[in-house]
This record gives structure tokens, C-alpha cells and sequence, in this order.
């Protein structure tokens, strides 16, 4: 078997299976509050329809507009390749993939906000000053959650952080890891715009951090951004998963199914916390990703004893 | 009113429009004001058309404590000096005269248009193509980092027409205006020109979501004309459609402001009493906005015993499920620190600028036209006056939940024991030359409608005034110096209608 076939084989599952991920937590929050909901393939549906539709384009808006979509995507792709779904390798490594993982993401996002302030409307400027903000803090909480990682495995690219050097320190330091855990799921709902941070649900514009930077793309463009923003979902869900409880030992099968099965437990989680309280005012957001990043940093001190 | 100035009404009674004083317009201003010292409040004041170049200034003031209406009124030109500068309530109403009547405030410190419109209630001989006066109608601030967001008038979701302009620097609002006017229908004009039937349409038209409110406010003042009497059963069929109105409306709202901080339980569950609340209206009149029901001289529709039963049995089942879920919505710290502080009004500012309804009772200020101009039923069934003292968005959630408590208990109490009567009495012709205030308490605040008959019994002059003119201006005042983000909620909290504002 050649060495990439199974990081591809797990990389193509997780592409396949993420827009499922939004489903399974709004249908979850559905049921929570009593209501029947949307099927959980919704966004499926959703991509289809939008892939078949033109797009309009305001005549204020550049080619950076129409860029942004396509330069999204194409991050977190990259992003995606760099973890080891199966729990042994990824389809691309080198050492200190972690921060390219970081900033490749980050890069999606800046191509995303130039994509809002490209279109000059108050609001998505407004929502792209909120999501750079936030972004900000997130950013050194990932980086914190990776630094414990370092120092737990010795390794310095993700396909050792996550891979069998994880597994073996696993049983030694599982408080740590469980706080890093904790803390990605934490920063997952920060990054992909759930509540507490964000609302996906709202048609309030005033109050949008992430959906109002993208009020202006239509169609096909809309459809990639929507799937990046379950990719990338997928992807925070698989790393806090494959942190909370390593597969490397794990046979192909059961590993697949402890992927899919971590990922939807996320998913659910996310629904859960959604069904749970109400979303934070927007100037103690901050306060939640700070709280988040510390998860991150006991967890790195602990290992640090 | 103690004041010999001002002629003494009262929540509909009509009396001859001669019993009126006129004062000389200098006056007008110093009469208001003495009007209100004794603990009074301008209730309305509005342009009455008498001669080809003659406008009639007619001022209503309602002291609560005493349960009395008093009025005076002042004949003008197409120029005139303002009585804001001696009245500072009377601004808004400056406004909406010199728009509506075509006449010239001269003096008034920001006359910015309304609703936009031509005026339709000028004397016959006036030149209308000279309008002056109109300041620029957005507040500018200018500064490196300041900002302006414009929201509307077409909005994301199913709700009306509004424009929303803010100066903003970062998050915080500096300066909120809100232009409104896309509603304008000229109900006024067509509540004053149509037939009895299709007037009786149009009242319950102004606003969809106060039907009952208006309607009863509309009736209230043509069965005054009229000398009309209705049975206690119509009265006791009308209170329990207006109470189901606030119910409906209240727990709607209070699942919308769960919903605007994302917390879902609340919004779904408050979302479908709403609902029950809008069926239980359906039993009574066929529809689930209440048209069709209140109609001068009683109701049109009778509630069997058996609908009796059924409404008292579905209104108990709530009684027993909404306070769990309240319980829900208050206890949950998350969406506490989200009400809290939020949007405040202070008491202060409720009593200079007249705000009425659900804003005044969350800021301690105890106005409530069921307890103060009792009517009809609530005559004889008090309802308690619901108060917080914060005046923000917790405030106004608390007064809402208190107020569905309380009709409740009075829809019970009401299907249970209907009196009895035909719900129809005859209405009858309307004096002539008389002026009648109606006041009701609609889920909103106070709703007026003033009807002035002509020398034939006909209506001469229908003034309608719904609680969302006097509160939009609290709107932006609530929001200067807050987030921008918190906009929405804010807003929902005070939920006011753009099309009862606009007319």
C-alpha cells in the first residue's frame, strides 16, 4: 500500500463527511428546544443549490472580491492536509507544520476580510473589524494548545503531535491533554462562529461577527465559503478529538470510526452549548477566548513539572 | 384639572367642542405648562382646520392621578410662534403639525420632518408650497475614527420599513437617528372621509399587531359621540380580546429577545404560546389578529359557554407552563448579563419627554391608562400597574412577564364569570360639534384616538395616535452611548411599530 493512500483515504472522509457537521448541531439544538429541525445533510442540499446559481457582483467590488472565496477554501484545504485524520501521518508533513497550520488558516481568513472591506459596506467592515479582533486572540490560543503538544510529544510537526508520540505520552499526561482539549473545542466555537461567540442562526446584521463579511457573496462563491467554514469545523473538531484520545494503536477501521465518531460528538456538543445559554455581549467575548487560551496554557504547564 | 384654563374631559366623555377655551397662541405654551405642573402630562396636541386660513392648536392633558382629561386650544396662521420653547413636550407634536397642517412653528429648536409627506389637514386658503424651516435630518458627527452605519429601510427578515442611522466610533453609538415615514397611508384622512364600515377598517389597520387596541380606542370615542352604551358582556368580551392581544404580543416579544441573544429554548417556547395566545383570538373572531370584533356599540361576535370553557381551560394550561419557562429565561445568567444595563431610559427622561407603556412602567413611572383612565371593564376587574425601576432591556423583559401574568389571571377570571347582555347594542348618531378623547391600553402603551363630529354628525377630525410615536425617540436615546451590537435587542425590547408611527 503506498505510504499516502491512507492519510488521503482519512483526508477524503473528513472532506466528504464536514458539512454534516453543522447539521448534526443545529438539528441537535432543534431537538434540545422541542423543534423538529432540518435534516442534518441540510447544507448538502444547500452547497447544490447554491453551486447552481450565478453570482452577483457589486460594481464597487475588485477582483479581490471574487478572489477571496476561492483563496479561502484553498487555506483551509492546505490547513486539512496537515493533520494526521487516521492518527498516524497526514498527507503532507515537516517539522513545525503546526504553525504553518496556524497561519495558513489565518491567511484563509485575512483573504476572506480583504474580500469584505473589497465590497465598502459599513457592515461587512464592521464584521470584518470584529472577526480580526477576535481572530487575534484565537490565533495565540491554537498556538498555546500546539506549544503543549510540543512539549508533551517532542515533536514539532503535527503528524507527531497527534500521531504515535501522542499516544505513547498519552496515559502519562492526560490532565493536560484533556485541558488542550477542552480549550480547542472552546476556541472551535470562536473560530467557526458558534454561540457564544457568534449566532449562525441570526438575520441580525448589527450583531453578525462572521456571516455579515459574506452578506455580499452570492451563488457559487457563497457555496465555497460555506463549505470551507464546515471544513474548518471539521478540522478543529478532528484535532480536539485526536487530542482528547489518540488513535495511533487504534486498527484502520476502528480508527475511521473513532473519527467520525469524535467528530460527531463535537458536533453535538456544539449543540448542546448552543441549546444552553444565550451568546455573550460582544465586548466579553475577549474575556471567553482568554478563558479558552488559559485552558491551553494550564494544560502546558502542567507539562511543564 | 384645577387650572379654570383648560376645559375638563375625561376618557370618553365627549363634550361640545364650544366648552374648549381658546387661548391666544402666546398662551397656548404657559396654559400647557400650567396644565401640567399640577402633575400633568401632554397627552396630545394637535391642528384642527376651522376657517379657510385658520388652524385650531388643540391640546390634551391627562393627569393620571386624577383620573382627568383637560383641553384648551388656540387659533394660529400658517406662521406662529412655537410652544415648545415654554412646553418642551410639545416638540414632537410642533413637528407633526407643521407637516400634517402646513403651519410654521417659528422658534421650534429642530423642526425635521416626520413621516414626509404633504400636508393633509392645512386650511383650504394656505400656501403650501412654502415650507421652511426643515433642518438637515441626520446628526452628523465628524471626527478620524467616527463612523456611519445605515441600516434600512429595508431590513433583513419580515418586519416594516425604517431607516437607522448611526455615528459610531468602534462599537459605541454616539448618535442614533431614525427616519421613518414609508408607512404613511393618510389613515387620518381616511378615517375622517370613508364610511362608518370601511373607517372601522382602517382603525384596524393602523397597526397589525394592536387590532383590538385600536379598534376599541376608534369605538370608544364614536360610542362617547354617540351616547352610546354598551352591555357588560361586550365590555367583558372586549377586555378579555385586548388582554389576549398583550398576551400574545408580550410572550412574542420575550421569546424575540431570547432569540436576538441566541437562546433558543426560550425563543422556541415563547414562540409558540404566542401562537395559542393568536388561536385563542381565532375562537373568538375567525382570525388571529381580532378583526372583524370590536365594532361600535359592542362586539360582533358572542363567546358561547362553551368557547368560555375553552379559553379559561387553554389560558390555565399556560398559566401552568409559562412560568417554568420564564423561570428559564430570567434564571439564566448568560442571557441576564445580556438584559442587564442594556439600552436604559431613566425615569427622569420618561417624565420630560411623556413616554408611555411598557417604557414608563420599567422605569418606575406607574402609567397605565386601565388604572389611571379606567374603562369599560377594567372599570370593575383592576388589573394591577406591572413596575420595574431599572428602565433597560431587563426591565422592559420584567414588565412584560409581570403584565402576562396579570392578564392572565384576568382572562381566567373574566371567561369564567361573563356577564350577561347582547354584545350588540344599537351605536346610534353622533352629536354634533363635540370633541371625545379615547384612551386604551394597548400592549404598547396608551393608544388616542380624538374624534371631533361636524354640525351633521359626521366626523370632522379623527386623531390617531399610537404609543410608537412617542416612543421612537426613546429608542435612539436608549442607544446613544451603547453597543452597536446591542442594537437589535434594543430594540426589540421596545418593540414599536413602524406603520402605527407612520399612519
Amino acid at each position: 500500500m503506498p505510504v499516502f493512500f491512507a492519510p488521503l483515504v482519512f483526508l477524503l472522509l473528513v472532506l466528504g463527511t464536514a458539512p454534516l457537521m453543522p447539521g448534526i448541531a443545529s438539528r441537535t439544538k432543534s431537538l434540545l428546544t422541542g423543534r423538529r429541525g432540518a435534516p442534518v445533510w441540510q447544507l448538502y442540499a444547500d452547497l447544490w443549490r447554491l453551486a447552481q446559481r450565478g453570482a452577483v457582483y457589486s460594481t464597487t467590488t475588485t477582483w479581490v472580491f471574487r478572489a477571496a472565496p476561492v483563496a479561502l477554501l484553498t487555506a483551509v484545504l492546505a490547513a486539512a492536509a496537515l493533520v494526521p485524520f487516521d492518527g498516524h501521518r497526514s498527507l503532507v508533513s515537516f517539522s513545525g507544520d503546526a504553525v504553518a497550520f496556524a497561519y495558513v488558516l489565518g491567511f484563509g481568513r485575512f483573504a476572506l476580510v480583504l474580500g469584505a472591506l473589497d465590497t465598502g459596506s459599513s457592515f461587512e467592515g464592521m464584521g470584518a473589524s470584529r472577526e480580526v479582533t477576535f481572530a487575534t486572540a484565537v490565533e495565540f490560543g491554537l498556538l498555546l494548545s500546539f506549544a503543549a503538544l510540543v512539549i508533551a510529544t517532542g515533536e514539532m510537526s503535527l503528524t507527531g503531535m497527534l500521531g504515535e508520540p501522542l499516544a505513547m505520552r498519552w496515559p502519562a499526561a492526560t490532565t493536560s491533554l484533556i485541558l488542550v482539549a477542552i480549550g480547542l473545542f472552546a476556541l472551535l466555537l470562536a473560530e467557526c462562529a458558534r454561540v457564544p461567540v457568534d449566532d449562525p442562526s441570526t438575520h441580525l446584521e448589527l450583531t453578525m461577527v462572521h456571516e455579515v463579511m459574506v452578506l455580499d457573496h452570492s451563488g457559487p462563491d457563497l457555496a465555497l465559503i460555506a463549505y470551507a467554514g464546515a471544513v474548518k469545523f471539521a478540522l478543529f473538531g478532528a484535532v480536539a478529538a485526536a487530542v482528547a484520545l489518540p488513535r495511533a494503536t487504534w486498527s484502520p477501521m476502528a480508527s475511521a470510526l473513532g473519527l467520525l465518531g469524535g467528530m460527531f460528538l463535537c458536533s453535538m456538543a456544539v449543540g448542546i452549548v448552543e441549546s444552553s445559554m444565550a451568546r455573550l455581549r460582544m465586548v466579553k467575548v475577549p474575556l471567553y477566548i482568554a478563558g479558552s487560551v488559559a485552558l491551553g496554557g494550564f494544560g502546558l504547564i502542567l507539562l511543564l513539572r | 384639572m384645577t387650572t379654570p384654563l383648560l376645559a375638563r374631559l375625561g376618557n370618553r366623555r365627549a363634550v361640545p367642542l364650544e366648552a374648549l377655551p381658546l387661548v391666544p397662541i402666546e398662551h397656548l405654551g404657559d396654559a400647557l405648562s400650567a396644565g401640567m405642573a399640577g402633575g400633568g402630562r401632554l397627552l396630545t396636541l394637535f391642528g384642527l382646520p376651522e376657517m379657510d386660513d385658520t388652524l385650531r392648536l388643540i391640546g390634551i392633558i391627562a393627569d393620571d392621578s386624577r383620573g382627568r382629561l383637560g383641553a384648551v386650544s388656540s387659533l394660529v396662521g400658517q406662521r406662529y410662534p412655537s410652544i415648545t420653547p415654554h412646553c418642551p413636550s410639545a416638540a414632537l407634536f410642533e413637528r407633526e403639525i407643521a407637516e400634517q397642517c402646513g403651519a410654521c412653528p417659528e422658534g421650534h429648536p429642530s423642526l425635521k420632518p416626520l413621516r414626509r409627506h404633504a400636508p393633509d389637514h392645512a386650511p383650504s386658503s394656505w400656501n403650501l408650497s412654502e415650507r421652511t424651516g426643515a433642518a438637515p435630518p441626520f446628526t452628523r458627527i465628524t471626527g478620524d475614527e467616527v463612523h456611519e452605519v445605515a441600516v434600512g429601510p429595508v431590513h433583513a427578515g419580515i418586519i416594516e420599513p425604517g431607516h437607522f442611522r448611526f455615528q459610531a466610533h468602534g462599537e459605541e453609538v454616539l448618535a442614533l437617528d431614525i427616519l421613518l415615514g414609508y408607512q404613511h397611508r393618510g389613515v387620518e384622512r381616511l378615517l375622517e372621509r370613508e364610511s362608518a364600515h370601511d373607517a372601522m377598517q382602517v382603525a384596524e389597520s393602523i397597526a397589525g399587531d394592536s387590532v383590538i387596541a385600536h379598534a376599541s380606542a376608534h369605538c370608544g370615542a364614536l360610542e362617547a359621540l354617540a351616547r352610546s352604551r354598551k352591555s357588560p358582556r361586550a365590555q367583558s368580551i372586549r377586555g378579555i380580546a385586548l388582554e389576549l392581544e398583550r398576551l400574545a404580543n408580550h410572550l412574542g416579544d420575550l421569546g424575540a429577545m431570547a432569540g436576538d441573544v441566541a437562546y433558543a429554548p426560550a425563543a422556541a417556547f415563547f414562540g409558540r404560546t404566542r401562537g395559542e395566545c393568536l388561536n385563542l383570538l381565532m375562537t373568538i373572531s375567525g382570525n388571529r389578529y381580532g378583526r372583524g370584533l370590536v365594532r361600535p356599540g359592542g362586539v360582533s361576535f358572542d363567546i358561547t359557554p362553551a368557547m368560555a370553557a375553552e379559553i379559561a381551560g387553554r389560558v390555565e394550561r399556560l398559566e401552568q407552563e409559562v412560568p417554568p419557562a420564564a423561570r428559564m429565561l430570567f434564571g439564566e445568567s448568560s442571557v441576564q448579563s445580556r438584559f442587564e444595563g442594556v439600552g436604559p431610559v431613566t425615569r427622569a427622561s420618561v417624565l420630560a419627554q411623556g413616554f408611555v407603556g411598557v417604557v414608563a412602567r420599567s422605569a418606575e413611572v406607574a402609567r397605565d391608562v386601565r388604572h389611571d383612565h379606567p374603562y369599560g371593564i377594567f372599570r370593575f376587574a383592576q388589573i394591577p400597574v406591572a413596575t420595574a425601576w431599572a428602565g433597560d432591556v431587563s426591565a422592559r423583559a420584567m414588565v412584560r412577564w409581570l403584565e402576562i401574568q396579570r392578564s392572565m389571571a384576568f382572562v381566567i377570571e373574566q371567561a369564567r364569570s361573563l356577564p350577561n347582555g347582547a354584545p350588540r347594542a344599537s351605536h346610534g348618531v353622533l352629536r354634533p360639534n363635540e370633541i371625545a378623547v379615547a384612551l386604551e391600553e394597548g400592549w404598547r402603551g396608551e393608544v388616542v384616538h380624538v374624534v371631533v363630529s361636524d354640525a351633521n354628525g359626521g366626523v370632522r377630525r379623527h386623531k390617531v395616535q399610537d404609543p410608537s410615536f412617542r416612543l421612537w425617540p426613546a429608542l435612539s436615546l436608549a442607544m446613544a452611548g451603547g453597543q452597536i451590537s446591542d442594537f437589535p435587542l434594543c430594540n426589540k425590547s421596545f418593540n414599536l411599530s413602524y406603520a402605527g408611527h407612520d399612519l
